[in-house]
């Protein structure tokens, strides 16, 4: 098992990238059908609520874009693997 | 995927200083928003010409946007956010061109970015409020709260270099696998969703960039 460092930093990749991405997805589409929602009521207030909106979903992005930062140092930048 | 997306691309030495790709994208574009902008403006007057209109519409869109999002006069803060959507705009878009490659896609160019945002966002609420007014919004609403406020004033510049970054990179390694798959038509529909995710990630760095400046200066209600 020469190697089983390598086979688990690419499980943990693996890992980090797909669970990480559950949460993110779930929220993202909770966000996005309560906008919709408040745009059907108010279609005038499209213009602040889609910005805020925009923002919002940068915010919850953020949580699976640090999965794949952790599972690219795993990959390309660990520090345990010489 | 031979290459890390971490390491950094050199293209050439100049001298003992290595050049990388991104530095030389990055220069280009800045040659041509310069070149761009003076011929637009070099013979400016009221009747303007077709490029000078065009510019005007841009900077006054780009004033609009702002002045909803700060809510108070936006003429400080346009140079420093409209070069940025701008500049940003043709770095995301520069892998359209065959044989560029997005600058932002390697870590260096949103780090410095963040870390220009991450900067002036300090500068102009230092300079709008005063340096102890400034200093007192840390200890708001309670001074146990300051290492917290220390610290999310640190994760928030890393997520805005690590969201641009992560993004860009992550659509030019789906591209790169959808090619190495499956050759010809198939990566067309994906290089059009780049257009627009690197256009809307430079809408969301540039509106984020602004709320971290417009929560620095404060709002004029809260005086």
């Amino acid at each position: 098992m020469e190697y089983s460092l390598e086979i688990l930093s690419i499980i943990g990749a693996v890992v980090a990238v797909s669970f990480g991405a559950i949460g993110p997805a779930f929220s993202e589409g909770r966000a996005i059908a309560a906008a919709m929602d408040a745009i059907a009521r108010q279609p005038e207030s499209a213009g602040v609520l889609s910005r805020t909106l925009f923002v919002g979903l940068a915010m919850i992005e953020t949580m699976a874009i640090y999965c794949l930062v952790i599972a690219l140092l795993l990959l390309y930048a660990n520090p345990f693997v010489t | 995927m031979e290459t890390s997306p971490l390491a950094p691309d050199i293209l050439f030495q100049l001298g003992p200083v290595p050049i990388s790709r991104p530095v030389v994208t990055t220069w280009a574009i800045m040659a041509v928003l310069t070149a761009v902008s003076w011929l637009g403006l070099r013979r400016t007057s009221v009747h303007a010409g077709t490029l000078q209109t065009v510019l005007e519409i841009v900077v006054e869109t780009l004033e609009k946007q702002i002045c909803e999002i700060i809510r108070r006069d936006p003429w400080p803060y346009t140079p420093l956010l409209g070069t940025l959507f701008i500049f940003l705009v043709f770095a995301n878009l520069s892998a359209v061109v065959p044989g560029m490659k997005p600058p932002t896609g390697h870590i260096e160019t949103p780090a410095v970015l963040a870390a220009i945002v991450f900067l002036s966002a300090h500068y102009f609420g230092v300079r709008s409020r005063g340096l102890l007014e400034y200093a007192r919004r840390y200890t708001k609403p309670n001074i146990l709260l300051l290492p917290l406020n220390v610290l999310s004033e640190i994760t928030r510049t890393f997520s805005l270099m690590v969201r641009l970054f992560g993004n860009i990179m992550s659509h030019e390694l789906v591209i790169a696998i959808v090619v190495f798959l499956a050759g010809l038509l198939l990566p067309v529909p994906f290089m059009l969703l780049s257009i627009l995710i690197g256009i809307i990630q430079a809408y969301i760095f540039t509106v984020l960039a602004a709320v971290f400046i417009g929560a620095a200066v404060g709002s004029v209600e809260a005086e």
